[in-house]
């Protein structure tokens, strides 16, 4: 049994009177991709945020290789190993694609921007995932189209070595190439042993990418499955809130 | 500000991804690539699109030009006017290039005219009823801006009051701050040579050639480092006979410049002649100021909060340093602003650049710098002021009353900001299009 790179225990987060996360367990591991599902608003994008420091928990504890973290900020986020592709993209518009990508982590030389290797670095990148439908790589964000930004968000987050890849519905502005394209991607990552963490509505992608399905019912975690141990009926039942928790089902699956 | 430790991209894993997906190696250019002729299209198609920058601003400035030079019979473009409009736009020029800085952001400083103002008061006092030094005072003067800066920061970045609010609250405010410190009712003279000089004295004329020179040099040695570097990152260029033309269009026009402000354009027996000493002041000042921003991870970020402060954010910049440093800057650089015109007027007086602060906004908009936010550069403050100030030049040469300069001024600010909408919009419909 593999040691998850992430471990969530008893999250939770509260806005104002309204409680979004309500003591949530959760694992990732290394090498595999867990795929987190829930209907609108059950509070998946505020989960991984959490992960992500942009809007730390307010209790609960979070364990990344085992020893206890502190997820205050981006930055520490980012120094741990963990690359964020956020549902809202989270891109500059006046900036160029190359921008994008090392936002916040530019490479300098002697205190100026080492333009050139970005560049390269980018290309190489973004030619990872097969992007073919961009002229140029110093092209402005605000020029792309919807499923051009998304990759630009992917390939942000693949640029650096990550040890865990959230993706918060990476596919929703893709095509079918793409998103096949995308969904490879992940198998990929996963098969270099980072651990992968992907919301999506498309229960046909995950369950084509997932090894774990979580599923979250208004802000808690109703189920912990083994992609190939459950199937699409039983799923839907959870995230519907139609079909319940099994304590021992759930427990089992760990 | 702090740095982060720096992840270097993992090629293996780019590799590793690359070769397992079958990807081949895609051929996404980089904007470098081609021919000078494909460059030349390439940008054509840019400002077609809605990416036009200054170049309205140059229009205008060129229609202005022939405009008032018919209108005048010849006195507009005369070596003589050519170098006031010169000495006239300095001040306007500095103070929209401070402005520009926040207006990055997407913020406004509307005391900077009277932060200005302050600075000058602190001046002198110090330099005239203290008889401090002139440069000690100036010094000091600046470290006013920067505290007056910080404060706005800090109102705007960590406490979140917008800073419509908070400069608004600092423009009504300082002008009682100016009143204390002069006295009601008082001015006071610039009696200092070396002040008064800036606006009123010019160079030497090997000084003015001294001066090209170094700026044909820089514009070289910039090009040829950023070609170098590219080159070692193994990166496309764009081709040699660009940078030469690029270089000699700097050299020439420049050059031409330097030649006419070096004859004499004495109306008496006492020649005068050379270029303004403020022009290399002002040049310096921007160059320095673009080099932070176009080669700094600093300016990068000032475009990211400009462009999205929640993206931003989430890369891990500290969004309130940047806006904290920005408003410093533009308080500090508003300070130089006051300088320059207290050299121009002469006398400081209690309400000191109280008029001055919506010029400067109109400059930075005129020069194509967008009140958004994340979009446009200082030098584009700088040929906005220039617009400016031809208008308010030339109508005077013609001798109209003074309401029709500003008439005539808010039109063009109104057309100015229309050319940016429409250029947008179209980008906007050709972006559906496609
Ligand atoms: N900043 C916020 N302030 C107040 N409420 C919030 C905030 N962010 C999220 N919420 C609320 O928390 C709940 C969960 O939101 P969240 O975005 O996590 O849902 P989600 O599972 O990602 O949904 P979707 O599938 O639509 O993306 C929603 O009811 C939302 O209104
Ligand atoms: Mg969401």
């Amino acid at each position: 049994m593999v040691a998850p790179i992430i471990e969530l225990r008893d999250v939770r987060k509260s806005f104002g009177p309204v409680d979004v996360l309500k003591g949530v367990n959760l694992k990732v591991y290394p090498g595999q991709v867990s795929a987190l599902v829930g209907d609108n608003g059950a509070g998946k994008s505020t989960l991984i945020k959490g992960l992500a420091g942009v809007q730390p928990y307010d209790s609960g504890e979070t364990l990344i290789d085992g020893s206890p973290a502190h997820l205050a900020t981006p930055k520490e986020a980012s120094r741990l190993g963990i690359e964020v592709v956020y549902q809202d993209l989270a891109l500059c518009e006046n900036l160029d694609i190359v921008q994008n990508m090392f936002l916040g982590r530019e490479e300098t030389h002697q205190g100026t921007l080492s333009n050139g290797e970005m560049e390269k670095h980018a290309s190489a990148t973004l030619g990872s995932l097969s992007v073919r439908t961009m002229k140029s790589v110093r092209q402005k964000v605000s020029s792309l189209s919807g499923g051009q930004r998304q990759t630009v968000a992917i390939a942000r987050a693949v640029l650096q070595k990550a040890k865990v890849v959230i993706l918060d519905e990476p596919t929703a502005a893709l095509g079918v190439a793409q998103t096949e394209q995308v969904l490879n991607l992940v198998r990929r990552l996963a098969d270099q042993g980072v651990g992968v963490l992907i919301i999506s509505h498309n229960l046909a992608d995950v369950f084509q990418v997932a090894d774990h399905i979580n599923v979250l019912y208004l802000g808690t975690m109703v189920a912990q499955l083994e992609t190939k141990e459950t199937n699409n009926n039983d799923v839907i039942g959870y995230i519907t809130g139609l079909k319940s928790v099994e304590p021992s089902a759930a427990g089992a699956a760990r | 500000m702090t740095t982060t430790e720096n992840k270097v991209p993992d090629p293996e894993l780019a590799a590793a991804v690359d070769t397992a997906g079958g990807a081949t190696a895609p051929g996404i250019a980089t904007g470098y690539e081609g021919t000078i002729g494909d460059q030349f299209r390439a940008y054509i198609a840019r400002v077609r699109s809605g990416e036009m920058g200054m170049l309205p601003a140059i229009g205008g400035f060129i229609v202005l030009c022939i405009l008032f030079e018919i209108l005048t019979q010849g006195d507009f473009l005369g070596l003589l006017n050519v170098s006031n409009l010169i000495t006239q736009t300095a001040f306007l020029a500095m103070l929209a290039v401070a402005l520009v800085f926040v207006i990055l952001l997407g913020e406004i400083d509307l005391s900077a005219g009277v932060t200005a103002g302050v600075g000058m008061a602190v001046f002198v006092q110090l330099n005239n009823s203290l008889h401090i030094n002139w440069f000690l005072a100036l010094i000091v003067s600046l470290v006013v801006g920067i505290v007056i800066g910080g404060f706005i920061g800090y109102f705007v970045a960590k406490v979140g009051i917008p800073s419509f609010v908070v400069t608004l609250g600092l423009f009504l405010g300082f002008q009682g701050l100016q009143l204390v410190l002069l006295g009601n009712g008082n001015s006071y003279r610039i009696t200092d040579p070396s002040v008064l000089a800036i606006e009123n004295s010019n160079m030497p004329v090997w000084a003015g050639w001294l001066m090209w020179a170094v700026i044909v040099l820089v514009s070289l040695g910039s090009a040829f480092y950023d070609r170098t570097r590219r080159q070692r990152a193994g990166v496309p260029v764009r081709p040699i006979s660009m940078l030469a033309i690029r270089v000699g269009a700097v050299a020439v026009f420049t050059g031409i410049i330097v030649a006419l402000l070096n004859q004499d354009r004495s109306v008496s027996v006492v020649p005068v002649q050379g270029v303004p000493i403020v022009v290399p002041i002002v040049l310096a000042i921007l160059w320095i100021a673009t080099q932070v921003l176009d080669r700094t991870r600093w300016g990068l970020h000032l475009y990211a909060v400009g462009g999205n402060p929640e993206a931003a954010r989430r890369a891990g910049i500290s969004v309130a340093a940047i806006r904290i440093s920005a408003f410093v800057l533009c308080s500090t650089l508003a300070i130089v602003s006051g300088l320059f015109q207290a050299s121009e007027v002469g006398v400081v007086g209690s309400s000191f650049g109280q008029t001055d602060v919506l010029n400067g906004v109109a400059a930075a908009v005129v020069g194509g710098v967008s009140l958004f936010g994340g979009r446009g550069r200082l030098v584009q403050g700088v040929v906005g002021a220039l617009v400016i100030t031809a208008i308010t030049n030339g109508l005077g040469l013609m001798s109209l009353p003074g309401g029709v300069n500003l008439l005539i001024t808010g039109g063009v600010l109104i057309l100015a900001a229309t050319v940016d909408a429409l250029s947008r919009k179209r980008a906007g419909a050709s972006l559906a299009r496609v």
